[in-house]
């Protein structure tokens, strides 16, 4: 691949930037207000995008090592006719489920459930679309036993490289290395209300302020928003939601998903992925802060 | 005359030396970022990087500013890690050393840069690695920059290991959060020293969660070399030795007889 065609690419990625920040704002919520919304326990999560995008999904379970991580979702289905990779982090409605799900927080073998099936995606030409909404991974004695740092090391070097097209959507919480770990991908977009950081706004509290009921205090110092991402050149494009919140009228935001999954698709797909692989690594070899 | 070192495990009092190891219980006190170079290297042989950056204020937290500038005078560092070149036994070497010393040895937008950086430099020289990790995870005050130097540095590795250059990791106390969950967990080979914290959450957040107390010895070096995580646990006074032999065992030209 020349450098030539490389340019090429490199245009047309920033033209799909331009024609996709024209969605629709309501207007900027303060970020304790994303952050309950990211959390509203009836927000839309992967398996209703995911359903509402294909209606052939197959899940696909375990990590062939330990056992099904059922906070991590993924599997195949089909979008126009072409066949994507969906992972995504599993959240409950309820008590019940939110134990079963562990309230969406991964151990080791969900991270590696989903490297298992990114690389099967990269093996048969799959695009991937991930979901991520998950407050963390999951710090707990056996999660670290069995190398929950190690899982998500691996993941950011593997996705990094993946010779597919990664397209990824933070639709709720973006809790940091859980997140993170499904996180490295060609496009990074943020619904409305979403929220993405390197800590909750509760651990920023203890730690930075000393104080953990400066929950909102912390929220709005961390810059953590998706208006935030934005302006920080960190993601994409921020994608509207109903002006009271995603879980009001789920198919108003998962409309537009689809329009840019089937967008970015038909750009990405067209392209050689060992350049593809270059820009994104070269992405993030850019993101700094000095 | 430097003051003695008060052993935190067996309360016995030493004479500071270069290894810092308790002559009595084995533990290894803490070194500061030139102290730990000056073991591992030829003497004179390290030539620092010193690339002009300095961290910023990314997310404009309050005291973030003056809490770098105190960090600064209290470390005698610009930042959490020192990197530069080296030869080790006449073995050419790209060297990165985190400092506790320094906010935590956390990871921020320069510590991920130099990282980085280190590591592409082992690319483009074809020279392997070192890098001794000691940090408390990512930055915090620099809200979602210091997540993304996890992706860089990672990135980084995935680089190195295209160019068949190796990455050699000396875990020391502690590792922890974001540093351990990307480049610490990412080398060919993996050393801890002995009892250093190795782990993604650290203990008290673990206790909180499980509502209990941990068992004495968990996420030290030990557990990890048990549970698969490091291949070797080396005492400080046997680094430099392994580090030759690993640098001489992973050069292109094994295989070749001689």
């Amino acid at each position: 691949m020349g450098k030539k065609s490389e340019e090429r690419l490199k245009a047309s990625l920033k033209r799909l930037e331009e024609i996709s920040t024209s969605n629709p704002s309501v207007k900027e919520r303060s970020a304790w207000e994303c952050v309950l919304l990211s959390r509203q326990p009836n927000r839309p999560g992967a398996l209703d995008y995911i359903d509402y995008l294909c209606d052939d999904f197959m899940e696909l379970h375990g990590d062939r090592n330990f056992r099904d991580d059922l906070a991590m979702v993924g599997g195949i289905g089909t979008i126009d006719g072409r066949a994507v990779t969906f992972i995504g982090n599993r959240k409950g409605r309820n008590l019940r489920e939110n134990v079963a799900y562990n309230y969406g927080m991964s151990n080791p073998e969900g991270y590696r459930k989903a490297l298992r099936l990114a690389k099967q995606a990269e093996k048969f030409s799959r695009p991937i679309i991930c979901f991520i909404d998950t407050p963390g991974a999951y710090p707990g004695v056996g999660s670290e036993e069995r190398g929950i740092g190690e899982a998500i090391a691996r993941n950011l070097k593997e996705f990094s490289t993946l010779l597919t097209p990664i397209l990824i959507f933070v639709i709720g919480e973006g809790g940091s290395g859980g997140a993170l770990g499904i996180g490295i991908g060609d496009k990074l977009y943020m619904l409305e209300n979403a929220v993405y950081s390197v800590i909750t706004p509760e651990g920023f509290a203890s730690i930075l302020l000393r104080d953990s009921s400066k929950t909102q205090e912390a929220a709005e110092a961390m810059k953590m928003t998706a208006h935030d991402l934005k302006r920080f050149n960190i993601i994409n494009d921020i994608i509207a939601e109903d002006p009271q919140g995603a879980h009001h009228n789920p198919l108003f935001s998962a409309k537009i998903v689809k329009d840019i999954i089937r967008r970015d698709l038909a750009t990405l797909c067209n392209k050689s992925v060992t350049s593809l692989v270059r820009y994104r690594m070269r992405k993030i070899r850019q993101i700094s802060s000095f | 005359m430097p003051p003695f070192l008060d052993c935190p495990v067996c309360h016995s009092k030493m004479e500071p030396t270069p290894l810092k190891v308790c002559p009595e219980c084995n533990y290894h006190h803490r070194l500061e970022a030139n102290e730990r170079i000056a073991l591992l290297v030829d003497e004179g042989s390290f030539k620092e990087f010193k690339p002009e950056l300095s961290s910023q204020n990314p997310i404009d937290l309050e005291g973030y500013g003056e809490k770098l500038r105190l960090s600064q005078e209290k470390a005698q560092l610009k930042e959490a890690v020192v990197t530069g070149e080296c030869t080790i036994e006449g073995l050419k070497a790209i060297l990165a050393v985190m400092s506790f010393d320094f906010m935590g040895g956390s990871m921020g937008g320069v510590v991920g840069e130099m990282i980085t950086r280190a590591m592409l430099e082992g690319v483009n020289q074809r020279t392997p690695v070192i890098i001794c990790t000691a940090s408390g995870g990512a930055r915090m005050q620099e809200g979602i920059f210091s997540l993304m130097q996890m992706a860089k540095t990672a990135c980084a590795a995935a680089q190195l290991e295209q160019a068949k250059v190796p990455l050699f990791i000396v875990l020391t106390h502690p590792t922890t959060g974001g540093v351990t969950a990307s480049f610490a967990m990412l080398g060919d080979v993996i050393l801890a020293e002995p009892g250093a914290l190795i782990g993604f959450a650290g203990p008290r957040v673990i206790e909180g969660t499980i509502g209990e107390k941990l068992p004495e010895g968990f996420q030290r070096s030990e557990f990890q070399l048990e549970r698969g995580f490091v291949d070797a646990v080396v005492p400080r006074d046997a680094l430099r030795q392994t580090l030759t032999f690993l640098i001489k065992t992973h050069r292109r030209e094994n295989g070749k007889k001689e």
